[in-house]
């Protein structure tokens, strides 16, 4: 076997060496009765060259961003991503070490994890990020419990326009626990309204841009969340949103969390992403997963650490501030390497691309008589209304290589027949074409 | 010469806020197709301004810069790397390659599963096969890792009693546990009670039995437990977890000791994660991402998280959303789905004969190691181990030089140190794990260092305690990191 | 008092002064008129290494017996801190925000937690003496 480098000779002077007659000695201490008897159930071993047409076709069969023209976000967005960022996450140093447990020979990873801190901060407008949390609803999940914490009491206040899976790992995390969930409703314009907050309320939590792609008017939210004594958690789906609008931090907003997918991770088909967290100093100690720290070594030269793990499982137990072990490194190292590439004008200016080529879509789906039912601004992602069950307009684009979006009935049922449509950088102005075509109902 | 680390050919490297110029870009993009957006005159008072923390570098300067970074890193692919219990096994190149396929890799989670029925077909196996190898019936692959299984888990536990309309407000850990064993049950509302190892480093049945009752939900176990050590009594623990109605949760982190040689769900445990990143060779990529899958018994599968993955009479798959009992959703998606395309790979190359040699040679290189130290460092438990051993600087007593000190000083050696100072039960433990990947001259020129380190410590003690020597990097004030933390870079050291 | 202790190689000394009430938690306490200063013993700062956080209760808090009302914490350990006897937080040492390593360099003085003023000052006769906290270290080493 090709990942095994013993030979027979070698495991017989090595039983010498332990003093047992056979390998199956090495289990004695495993009741016979426990011993399995028979082969695993499991195909026979395969050569690399069957593995790799075996999967070949398996992904043959899955249809994919690659090959198709893509309008479907909601959550998981199809950006370009610079090969500089696959080649240099494939360099064995990165991907094949672990934890950065003994700092004088992590170095690397952990200059990178306190570079991705500091670029999160600054999109986010808060002063300490961790270094990830699984995915943006597992990490709005912590942000809520994070917020719980601070504020000691009971009430959560969700908007009604929050992504209805990170609803629904919100729901399965807070599930054993005390507490009350009350949720905000939606203005005509698309918009959270800021209604049912009060002195029990620990936090409200919006999503931004929310499900349906309308950019929330975050201070307004956080001057209700605030008035109240309450925090603001803004949840990102769309991470690249963040180079186009106001800081949430900047905007009142206490905790930031979501999903910075965007920021060169592939769709994957909904994983590994990144999850990601950031709040205030003020409130560090309350903060689950990783951080980061900048020291000095015995000759008083810079280096990195781990830091404030006593927050953590593997010293506070059960009373840490999440259970999270194994985070996703790996994601995040991409994520700061697409940001490095992008830097300070790049990333503003595919936010800028992605802005300009949603509006294109939307101004083209209005001219072919489709409505858009939101007024409220958006960035790369938008809802419209169809004259047609989604399902069948669906249907159509795909058998003409388009993938339109998301039907919404399931999601939003009151919106009736409703796309949600995300157009990034990776849409040409033909393809954008082709959509509202298709969209309005006549022949592409 | 202390051993094969040597200085090579390394650069100090500046942050990147630090190589920052403005007016540099490592990306352009194509040429603009739609009309211009004004965003400022758009969204007014909601745009933001420039973006503070990012810097200005070129293709190169970024290309450069983590090439440089990635040198001061120790990694499975430069050497052993045996820290105990996260079984860094060889992360085979094929699982890469198929990984980043197209069809998998932008394949989007939102897709009708009649479009995507590869990836739905891939799902199904790989959860018939982790269920053969574990013994349980049904299999969820949503957990993102193993310590998100466990809460998966444990809110499967409670969902089960809460459905029996018998809620119950404990569980059972044993002392030797992973941090996260306590901490996901807390997670649940649940109350943690510590039951105590034997002093023979295993849990007995008279212990669970005195902390057992009908207000507990279940026992938590580690099998073999982090001390390397068979529990060579869970069939009769499970029994009296069981007998006032609880449930036995097993951490899989360890499963690389049992592959084909027995079976969990044979031994009486109800529900069970899996860490693909250890026991199916999936990388660890600095830290994750990982996968946790978790296998149940047939009792806790109306509990499942959703959806699952189901294949219909025509041979199709489908998504299957409506699960009445289940605790819900945990991940946004499917989990981290490109983990389970590489263990996936890895269940294939091996096969049913693979799979349980690479545990026959995980186990003997285990013992080998501990044939070979065994004297020069204190064995703290007699009891035969599996896939890991533990040893401690008891016999260093005297010489100044503590675990720390021989873990800083295998660096020195070109090793990867071992997981020391756990399980918390022991003092001054060093766990080795060295998986099935090493071969058996890799393990003496271990063996070696570490019996040269011993035989430092008592002639040379200021050495090992000074160590590492050859790093870029010394070691590092955590405590003045702890004491005045400094999170992020800031313009001017602010 | 002093007590000496083998520890591996080292002897470790533990200073435990005749006139302080202990708890079993590694507290001590010093009772001036109503008045309770408490802090954490030398056994339990060489025990949790360099402190590097503190978390205090807020001044007018009332504290019950027995009730957790900080933390101390090191790199890789944290100690909570237990009311030894019942009173209402009048005094934190706000100097230990930016200076925790003065609960190392002086426990009993500097290195101060919080005083409380008590009602009833018989709870600390239900305290370890100094001779009962000796022997309860002793035990533990």
């Amino acid at each position: 076997m090709r990942y095994l480098p013993h030979t027979d000779a070698d495991v017989r002077e090595m039983l010498a060496v332990v003093g047992q007659p056979d390998l199956g000695a090495l289990f004695d201490s495993i009741p016979a009765q426990f011993r399995l008897t028979r082969p695993l159930d499991v195909p026979q071993a395969a050569s690399e060259y069957e593995i790799q047409a075996e999967l070949e076709a398996l992904a043959a069969q899955n249809e994919h961003a690659g090959a198709r023209a893509w309008f479907l976000g909601a959550g998981v967005h199809h950006h370009y991503v610079p090969s500089a960022v696959d080649a240099l996450i494939s360099r064995a140093e990165f991907y094949t070490s672990y934890t950065p447990y003994q700092p004088e020979i992590s170095q690397g990873t952990l200059q990178a994890i306190f570079e991705w801190q500091t670029m999160l901060c600054g999109l986010t407008g808060l002063e300490v990020s961790n270094a990830s949390l699984y995915d943006g609803a597992s990490a709005t999940a912590e942000a809520v419990l994070m917020a719980l914490r601070v504020a000691k009491r009971r009430k959560v206040a969700i908007s009604g326009a929050l992504h209805p899976h990170y609803r629904g790992v919100l729901e399965t995390y807070l599930a054993a626990l005390d507490f009350e969930l009350v949720t905000l409703p939606r203005g005509a314009d698309g918009r959270t309204l800021a209604s049912e907050i009060d002195g029990d309320t620990a936090c409200v939590l919006v999503q931004q841009p929310n499900f349906f792609g309308c950019i929330e008017d975050l201070p307004v939210l956080a001057a209700a969340a605030h008035e109240h004594g309450a925090l603001l958690i803004a949840s990102v789906a769309e991470a690249l949103s963040l180079a186009l609008l106001a800081a949430p931090g900047s905007s009142g907003a206490d905790l930031v969390c979501g999903e910075a997918q965007s920021f060169g991770v592939p769709m994957g088909f909904g994983g590994p992403h990144l999850g990601f967290l950031t709040s205030r100093m003020s409130h560090v100690r309350q903060l689950p997963g990783r951080l980061v720290g900048e020291t000095l070594d015995a000759d008083g030269q810079r280096g990195y650490v781990l830091t404030l793990s006593t927050r953590e499982q593997h010293i506070r137990r059960e009373r840490a501030t999440s259970n999270i072990c194994t985070n996703q490194g790996l994601c995040l190292m991409m994520a700061t390497i697409f940001l490095a590439l992008h830097g300070k004008t790049g990333l503003r200016a595919l936010a800028e691309r992605n802005l300009a080529k949603a509006e294109y879509a939307k101004a083209r789906l209005r001219a072919a008589g489709l409505a858009l039912p939101f007024a409220a601004p958006t960035f790369n992602e938008f809802v419209v209304q169809l004259r047609e069950p989604a399902e069948r307009a669906l249907a159509r684009a795909r058998a003409q290589g388009v993938v339109a979006g998301l039907a919404l009935t399931k999601f939003a049922p009151e919106l009736g027949d409703a796309l949600l449509v995300c157009v990034t950088e990776t849409a040409s102005r033909a393809q954008i074409d082709r959509l509202a075509t298709l969209l309005a109902g006549e022949r592409a | 010469m202390s051993g094969n680390a040597t200085r090579g050919f390394s650069y100090e490297e500046d942050l990147l806020f630090e190589r920052s110029r403005a007016g540099r870009c490592g990306v352009d993009l194509p040429r603009n197709d739609v009309p211009e957006v004004d965003a400022r005159a758009l969204l007014g008072a909601l745009a933001r301004d420039e973006i503070a923390g990012l810097p200005e570098l070129s293709e190169v300067d970024v290309v450069r810069h983590f090439t440089r970074l990635s040198t001061w890193n120790a990694a499975v692919d430069l050497g052993l790397y045996p820290l105990g219990s996260c079984t860094m096994k060889y992360n085979p190149k094929i699982n890469e390659r198929v990984a980043r396929l197209p069809g998998f890799a932008h394949a989007h989670p939102l897709s009708p599963a009649e479009e995507t029925q590869g990836l739905l077909a891939l799902f199904f196996e790989l959860e018939r096969w982790l269920a053969e190898i574990s013994g349980m019936e049904r299999v969820t692959l949503q957990p993102a890792a193993g310590a998100q299984g466990e809460l998966a888990g444990i809110m499967m536990i409670r969902a089960y009693h809460a459905q029996r309309g018998e809620p119950r407000s404990r569980v059972l850990v044993p002392d030797s546990a992973h941090g996260t064993n306590p901490a996901s049950a807390a997670l649940n509302g649940y109350q943690v009670v510590t039951v105590p190892s034997g002093d023979d480093g295993i849990l007995h049945p008279k212990a669970v039995a005195e902390a057992m009752s009908d207000d507990v939900a279940g026992l938590m176990i580690t099998n073999p437990n982090t001390l390397g050590i068979f529990e060579t009594h869970l069939a009769e623990i499970c029994d009296v977890v069981h007998a006032r109605g609880g449930l036995v949760y097993g951490d899989g982190a360890n499963l690389n000791a049992l592959v084909g040689v027995a079976r969990p769900g044979d031994l009486g445990i109800d529900v069970m994660h899996f860490n693909l990143h250890k026991t199916f060779s999936t990388p660890h990529g600095g830290g994750g991402p990982g996968a946790g899958p978790v296998g149940v018994k047939a009792a806790l599968a109306p509990y499942l998280p959703t959806p699952v993955v189901e294949r219909a009479s025509d041979g199709s798959y489908r998504w299957q959303h409506e699960l009445p009992h289940s605790i819900g959703r945990l991940h946004g998606h499917h989990g981290n789905v490109g983990m389970l395309v590489r263990a996936h790979a890895f269940i294939r190359a091996l096969g049913p004969d693979g799979l349980k040699r690479a545990t026959e040679l995980a186990v003997l290189n285990a013992n080998y190691l501990l044939a070979r130290l065994r004297g020069a460092f204190h064995v703290p438990y007699a009891n035969p181990v599996l896939h890991e051993c533990v040893l401690t600087d008891r016999t260093l007593a005297g010489t100044g030089v503590s675990t720390l000190d021989v873990a800083k000083r295998l660096i020195d050696h070109g090793y990867h140190p071992p997981t020391v100072y756990f399980p918390l039960i022991v003092n001054g433990a060093l766990m080795i794990e060295p998986t099935e990947s090493e071969s058996r001259e890799g393990l003496d020129r271990f063996a070696d260092a570490l019996l040269a380190i011993a035989v430092e410590a008592h002639q040379d003690p200021e050495t090992v305690r000074s160590a590492p020597h050859s790093t870029r990097r010394r070691r590092l004030d955590e405590t003045r990191a702890a004491r005045k933390p400094v999170l992020r870079w800031q313009p001017g050291g602010a | 008092m002093t007590i000496a202790s083998f520890r591996g190689d080292a002897v470790a000394k533990y200073e435990i002064p005749d006139d302080l009430y202990y708890t079993r938690e590694d507290e001590w306490a010093r009772l001036e008129r109503d008045r309770v200063t408490i802090g954490i013993t030398d056994y339990a700062q060489q025990q949790l290494g360099d402190i590097v956080f503190v978390e205090m209760p807020e001044i007018g808090r009332t504290l019950d017996r027995g009730e957790p009302f900080g933390v101390v914490e090191s790199v890789k350990a944290v100690a909570d801190l237990f009311a030894p006897v019942t009173g209402v937080v009048v005094e934190v040492n706000g100097a230990l925000a930016e200076t925790p390593d003065g609960v190392n360099e002086d426990c009993y003085g500097d290195g101060w937690l919080v005083v409380v003023k008590v009602t009833e000052t018989s709870e600390l006769e239900q305290m370890l003496s100094p001779a009962d906290y000796m022997q309860h270290v002793k035990d533990r080493e």
